[in-house]
């Protein structure tokens, strides 16, 4: 229950999709002009996660990862074919996503009035297989969590671009130099929100305690690894120093 | 340009300023914006972006009169994904540490709207040649904004280009450094990406008038 917690609020608030991975900003620009048809958006981004991330976590486990065909016999077992990961990623979203639109509008034509227009767009948003590719790359361990995490990731996102529709409408009253106009202020408007957002950082760790490396930072990465290789220069010198001081005395 | 007429010549050219993918037509941000922490990763991901949609858009431009419309969202998104499996494999074998770094942001090249959106409004209506200038155009124009906030984000957060220490050592307070200078960690984390996407928005648009949004 815990870990289910723990994921929920990380992927929404500390992982979120806009502020931190830059996911699925094109239709977060485009479609944020209005804070209805935000929420119409919004709705149907974590509508389609929740049902793609759990199918797409089904195909990795028991098709796509090392090892993941043994269910069919052991002469299987040593298959990877994780680099099909993105085709069929990308082919389970097109046709649920397809799907969903043709079980919509023959069940809820109302639902399909709001939604309808924005699923097609939804195929390409890449906070869709960001979701699915996110969930691959962290390892994600049970179907219940994987749902979780769609869902969490999805509700982020719309909380982020229901908070931008809503600046966005006040903003318009408002004395903007002209070049910014438009897409120039709602860009630095995202990245000053996407600095408050990190101060979420600190809310699993209690503060003060020093923050988990975030995964994605690829810098903190690169750092990493220039330390470890200097340490393995290092190792390398003094392991060659001791081999000369060996010839040295023989 | 004797080897492109005019018009062709326009195509490539267009969307490097004018027309650019990012700061005026506003497509492919999501990928644009997590990787350009350091000029490397961003200069192999305009290289990447820009074989993807050369080639896709000839790949596209060549079936466009035997797609059915209806299904062809999925047949874009198959050739897309198909190249880019090519370069996400062809990184792993040549550059595996940047590909470590640039992770699952190569898989999503396949969902960059620079690539779908000129599938669409041009490879399905043009022939290969155009298609193909067209391609690369675009896919320049999104490598420049790219390389540049990556040219910034690099040098100012790390004071390093490339990898080189081109601002002096910083522990050891030697060129740059020895006068108190210190480097913006702002800069590293993923927010300034959009702030500074913003400021060359900002720039833009006030050397061309013309491209003021209404409010």
């Amino acid at each position: 229950m815990l870990e289910h917690t723990e994921l929920f609020f990380k992927s929404i608030f500390i992982d979120n999709m806009v502020f931190s991975v830059f996911l699925g900003m094109c239709s977060y620009l485009a479609v944020s002009k209005k804070v209805a048809t935000a929420v119409g958006l919004g709705a149907a981004v974590i509508f389609v996660l929740a049902v793609t991330v759990p199918l797409n976590w089904l195909l990795d486990q028991y098709l796509l990862r090392d090892g993941a065909l043994a269910w069919l016999g052991p002469e299987y077992a040593d298959y990877n074919l994780s680099f099909l990961s993105f085709i069929l990623f990308i082919a389970t979203i097109a046709t649920m996503v397809q799907l969903v639109e043709i079980v919509v509008e023959k069940f809820s034509p109302a639902l399909y009035n709001s939604l309808g227009i924005f699923l097609p767009l939804i195929a390409v948003n890449c906070a869709i297989l960001g979701g699915s590719l996110f969930m691959q790359a962290r390892d994600i361990q049970t179907l219940g969590l994987a749902f979780n995490y769609g869902v969490s990731s999805g509700i982020g996102w719309f909380l982020a671009i229901l908070a931008i529709a809503a600046i966005r409408e006040k903003i318009r009253y408002s004395n903007v130099p002209a070049p910014l106009r438009g897409l120039g202020i709602t860009f630095i408007i995202t990245g000053l929100m996407g600095i408050g957002f990190q101060s979420f950082g600190g809310m699993l760790t209690g503060g003060d305690e020093a923050p988990e490396p975030v995964e994605n930072t690829t810098v903190q990465k690169v750092l990493e690894e220039e330390e470890e290789e200097k340490k393995k220069t290092e190792k390398e010198i003094d392991e060659k120093a001791v081999s000369y001081n060996h010839t040295i005395k023989e | 340009m004797a080897l492109l007429s005019k018009k062709d010549a326009n195509l490539i050219l267009d969307p490097l300023a004018d027309n650019n993918p990012i700061t005026i037509q506003v497509l492919g941000i999501c990928s644009a914006l997590a990787i350009t922490a350091e000029l490397k990763a961003s200069i192999v991901m305009a290289i990447s972006v820009v074989f993807v949609l050369g080639v896709g858009n000839v790949v596209i431009s060549l079936m466009r009169n035997i797609i059915p419309s209806k299904i062809r969202i999925i047949v874009q998104l198959v050739v897309v994904a198909t190249l880019v499996i090519i370069v996400d494999q062809v990184l792993k074998a040549f550059a595996y540490e940047l590909s470590k770094t640039l992770a699952v942001f190569v898989g999503l090249i396949i969902t960059n709207c620079i690539i779908m959106g000129r599938f669409e409004a041009f490879a399905l209506g043009n022939g290969p040649w155009k298609s193909f200038l067209d391609g690369i155009g675009n896919a320049l124009g999104y490598g420049v904004i790219l390389i540049i906030v990556g040219f910034f984000r690099e040098l100012f957060g790390s004071g390093t280009l490339m990898g080189f220490k081109v601002l002096g050592d910083p522990v050891e307070k030697t060129g740059l450094y020895a006068t108190g200078y210190e480097n913006n960690g702002f800069m590293i984390i993923p927010p300034a990406a959009l702030i500074v996407v913003g400021i060359i928005i900002w720039v833009q648009r006030s050397k061309n008038r013309a491209l003021i949004e209404e409010n």
